[in-house]
């Protein structure tokens, strides 16, 4: 259904169900988003979207369906495993390390990329960030506008700049895919035109695909050039962004037939 | 067939009894999130003053009843919601479970204080005809065993009532949702919790009066074990079902009775298993019930309100007294270690020796919970662990002591990995309750073997011996001491700083997002506790040889693990300087209360109460005078500045300057 080849495919999501015990929260979707690909996934709430981005990156087990990231089948992989493999997110509900300052954020998750987490290497004093680190995560601190608040405790951050911390922190494991899940909830109409700024530019430079789920049909429509919509667990449409805002039961299921 | 069933109810009374217990664990979990393991003091309270009433005092059976249980029993109940667990509802899970484990600590020696320290024999029953024997057909029910089937069966009745039919049953419930939730729709929520405290408690006295005859004596180890039965029965209830709760207490009596009854009366088997099947129920119900793994703490919804908690003190110094923190605690170090050398007379250098040994093996809990931000309960099984290895080494090969040292730490650091396994898809609570069981199977089923503990007497272990140094020397050994936990401190400071320190520190803020940017959260956990483990070990070896012997029942009991967590918690798990503190603190404190005459209970009951302190500094006491004074001296010096340009720029500064601003507390 879309027009990509298959060879620049990055994400395969295929007849992904998930049950929670007889409730179908997901029901056979299936997914896919292109390398450097800006994609939105939409649908009024509960239509398990969240439950979709948990189910792609192994939070949930989904009773059938495969996930295929880079041609690879990751529906078994552990969770950090399939984040190394390129996945980075955000969360609906802010998820950040407590007490640690925002540039922590960032130099953990590099170190995490890096993967080379020993004991030995502590002990030999190998631990320590090292200039390169600082340097990159310098860059993404520029790039969000973080750096007046670097060296602040995550608790002391409004919600939409915790927000941009969450971005950050993903970016710096340089994901192929970024999952983003309602990343304006808590912004404002400024904050949030400049989020959909920084995205594009991330998206441009470093080639990053982008999913976003959103309720801010505006946003979405700016943002993203393809559209899923779910509802109830199932997809009824998809396409390109256009095309999806236009169809009836999208407006039905999503803007309450109103329009 | 009728042995079977006369088994059954034997067991039925004692599962009653721990029913009641986890009952009340479910509840005050369930509505102020604190797993209130000091329910077996109050047990013990309760059967003491029932006893020494009713035999000391010869009162009457009605009034010593209302006394001990249905007046006392709730009071403290009150006492304790209303000045302690109140505050820590928004505390963090740490600071909630190590304060009700320094009343656990510090409850029953503060009994034996006025109830005497020794085992009080014949506890009377409850019941108004003590010696009446109840037949049903063939079997016979005693008055004791009569009385806890009715009381429990009255209590359930209440408890289906009180939950089906009454508005404080109710709101009990809206309560374990969100306190605050439950505020906002006109409810005081504070009432609710006082209530649910009181409720919990009176069957804590109600169990205490009733087991204390079961076992024909009031004696503060059978509450223990009492206690750990009722936490199995409530890991059964998933710390939330009341009816499965009071199900699992029956079933682990049950199950007691039949082994009893059917194992062969003196074989290992049941002198180990029958006693630690508590430890062992708890154990695999903890690791294999597949809905506790990855359980959440009981979290408000609403605590995104709060105030985020203040970073480290340390944090805020500035520069000049980060190297003038560092330059005064050198300097302690030094001149402390030339006192020790020269000024001390051997007593003190020894005390002070092991003091330092005692710091190292506190040094496992900067890496578990100070890191790992995760309580464990066994650190003296690990420590005993590398006693006994280096014990047996040296008895049985010869092995020069060093080296069995190293043994006992590598053996330690894999059992510690082994135990990490399992507990590691437990959180929080779960994972203490886990290493509880693990030290009290420990305790029970494997120090009593003559391959690991030597049998009746401890083992005896000698100092090292170094190429041409001797360490029966106390100087030497003291230098040896403080060279080992240099070393270990400088291990636990790299590792805090290192790779392992910040994933730690990720896992601890947010587990869900640490693996979603690819770290693995096993092989973290695993590698703190198996180290934690394995620095418990080397400063068990060490202890071993300091002291001459592998004494288990001196040095390691699992009483004393939960006494170390209280003490170096509310000493500062976070830091170096916290671990040294208690290590000399746990050593020269009995010195200090003999100055004053007062016995060796005053140790627990002063630490446990410490622990108290949480109520008002979630972040420890000690953190919080830290904060306080940094602020003080750093707001004093930063006047001094302020008034120092304001003196060069302004002509004289007095006359149009006002007053600087206090320093705020």
């Amino acid at each position: 259904m879309i027009t990509n080849g298959s060879s620049a495919c990055l994400l395969e999501a295929t007849a992904v169900t998930k049950r929670f015990s007889g409730i179908t929260a997901l029901d056979g979707v299936t997914l896919e988003v292109a390398r450097g690909e800006a994609v939105g996934l939409i649908g009024p709430n509960g239509a398990g979207k969240t439950t979709f981005f948990n189910c792609v990156l192994g939070m949930l087990k989904p009773e059938a369906g495969r996930v295929l990231f880079d041609r690879r089948d990751i529906t078994r992989l552990p969770v950090y495993r399939r984040a190394r493999l390129g996945f980075g997110r955000t969360f609906q509900r802010i998820e950040l390390f407590s007490g640690m300052s925002v540039r922590d954020h960032l130099l953990v998750a590099e170190r995490a990329r890096r993967g080379d987490g020993g004991l030995l290497k502590d002990l030999l004093n190998l631990g320590r960030s090292n200039a390169e680190e600082r340097e990159r995560a310098q860059r993404t601190l520029d790039l969000l506008q973080l750096d007046d608040v670097a060296e602040r405790p995550v608790e002391s951050l409004s919600l939409g700049r915790g927000r941009l911390v969450e971005i950050g922190r993903a970016l710096m494991t340089e994901p192929l895919l970024l999952l983003l899940d309602e990343p304006s909830s808590g912004l404002d109409q400024r904050e949030t035109m400049a989020l959909v700024d920084t995205l594009q530019a991330v998206q441009r430079e470093r080639g990053t695909a982008i999913l976003l789920v959103e309720h801010d049909v505006e946003m979405v429509q700016r943002f993203a050039e393809r559209l899923y919509v779910l509802d109830f667990g199932t997809l009824i449409a998809s396409g390109r962004t256009d095309d999806v805002m236009g169809d009836t039961a999208v407006r039905r299921a999503y803007l309450g037939d109103l329009v | 067939m009728s042995d079977l069933v006369s088994y059954v109810i034997r067991g039925i009374p004692f599962g009653c009894i721990f029913s009641l217990i986890a009952v009340g664990l479910v509840l005050t979990y369930k509505t102020s999130g604190v797993f209130n393991l000091a329910f077996a003091a109050q047990a013990f309270f309760s059967a003491a003053v029932y006893y020494d009433v009713r035999v000391r005092h010869g009162w009457p059976l009605v009034p010593a009843f209302i006394v001990a249980v249905v007046v006392l029993g709730p009071l403290v109940g009150y006492v304790l919601d209303r000045f302690l667990y109140r505050y820590l509802r928004t505390a963090p899970a740490v600071a909630r479970l190590v304060t009700s484990l320094g009343l656990l600590v510090a409850g029953p020696a503060m009994v034996q204080l006025w109830f005497g320290s020794s085992s009080a024999f014949g506890p009377p029953s409850i019941w108004p005809h003590p010696d009446a024997i109840y037949r049903f057909g063939q079997y016979a029910l005693d008055a004791n065993q009569m009385a806890t089937l009715v009381v429990t069966a009255a209590a359930v009745l209440a408890l289906t009532a009180l939950f089906r039919w009454s508005a404080i049953g109710l709101q009990m419930r809206a309560v374990v949702e969100s306190p605050r939730m439950t505020e906002l729709a006109g409810i005081n929520a504070d009432r609710v919790s006082t209530f649910s405290w009181m409720l919990s408690s009176l069957f804590a006295g109600l169990a205490g009066v009733l087991l204390a005859p079961l076992f024909a004596q009031v004696a503060a180890n059978n509450f223990t074990t009492l206690l750990v039965a009722a936490v199995a029965a409530a890991a059964f209830g998933r710390l939330t079902s009341i009816p499965m709760t009071l199900l699992g207490g029956l079933l682990l009596g049950v199950a007691q009775g039949l082994l009893t009854g059917y194992l062969p009366a003196d074989s290992v088997l049941a002198r180990g298993l029958r006693p630690s099947l508590p430890f062992v129920g708890l154990f695999l119900l903890l690791v294999f019930l597949p809905s506790l793994r990855h359980r959440r703490e009981v979290t408000d919804p609403l605590a995104g309100v709060d105030p985020p908690p203040p970073a480290p003190a340390a944090t805020e110094r500035t520069h000049v007294f980060t190297v003038l923190t560092w330059s005064l605690g050198v300097a302690a170090v030094v001149v402390g270690s030339l006192l020790s050398l020269f000024v001390f007379n051997s007593f003190w250098l020894s005390l002070i020796t092991q003091g330092l040994v005692f710091a190292t093996i506190f040094l496992s809990f900067t890496i578990i919970t100070g890191m790992g931000g995760q309580v464990s309960l066994c650190q003296a099984a690990f420590a005993a662990i590398g006693a006994f290895t280096t014990a047996q080494l040296v008895q049985r090969f010869d092995a020069p002591v060093l080296v069995t040292i190293l043994a006992g730490t590598a053996l330690a650091a894999v059992v510690g990995a082994l135990l990490a396994v399992p507990a590691l898809r437990l959180g929080g609570i779960y994972l203490s309750l886990a290493t509880l069981a693990f030290a009290l199977m420990f305790e029970s089923v494997l120090v009593p073997l003559k391959w690991v503990s030597g049998g009746d007497l401890p083992l005896k272990v000698p100092r090292p011996l170094l190429g041409s140094i001797d360490f029966a020397n106390e100087k030497a050994f003291f230098l040896l001491c403080l060279g080992v936990l240099a070393l270990v401190a400088g291990v636990v400071i790299l590792v805090r700083r290192g790779t392992t320190g910040r994933y730690l520190d990720a896992l601890r803020g947010s587990e869900v997002a640490a693996t979603a940017v690819g770290i693995n959260p096993a092989r973290a956990r695993i590698t703190a506790f198996a180290l934690s483990a394995a620095i418990a070990g080397l400063g068990g070896g060490l202890l071993a040889t300091q002291t001459g012997q592998a004494n288990y029942n001196a040095n390691f009991t699992s009483f004393f693990g939960l006494f170390w967590v209280v003490l170096v918690v509310t000493l500062g798990a976070r830091s170096v300087q916290g671990a040294v503190n208690a290590g000399l603190g746990l050593v020269l404190f009995p010195q200090l209360l003999k100055v004053f005459g007062l016995s060796g209970g005053y140790e627990y009951i002063f630490f446990g109460l410490g622990a108290l302190t949480y109520a008002k500094h979630p972040e420890g006491i000690i953190e919080a005078q830290t904060r306080s004074s940094l602020q003080f001296v750093q707001g004093l010096v930063e006047r001094r500045r302020k008034q120092a340009t304001v003196d060069v720029t302004g002509d004289g500064g007095d006359v149009a300057q006002p007053h600087p601003e206090p320093v705020s507390r």
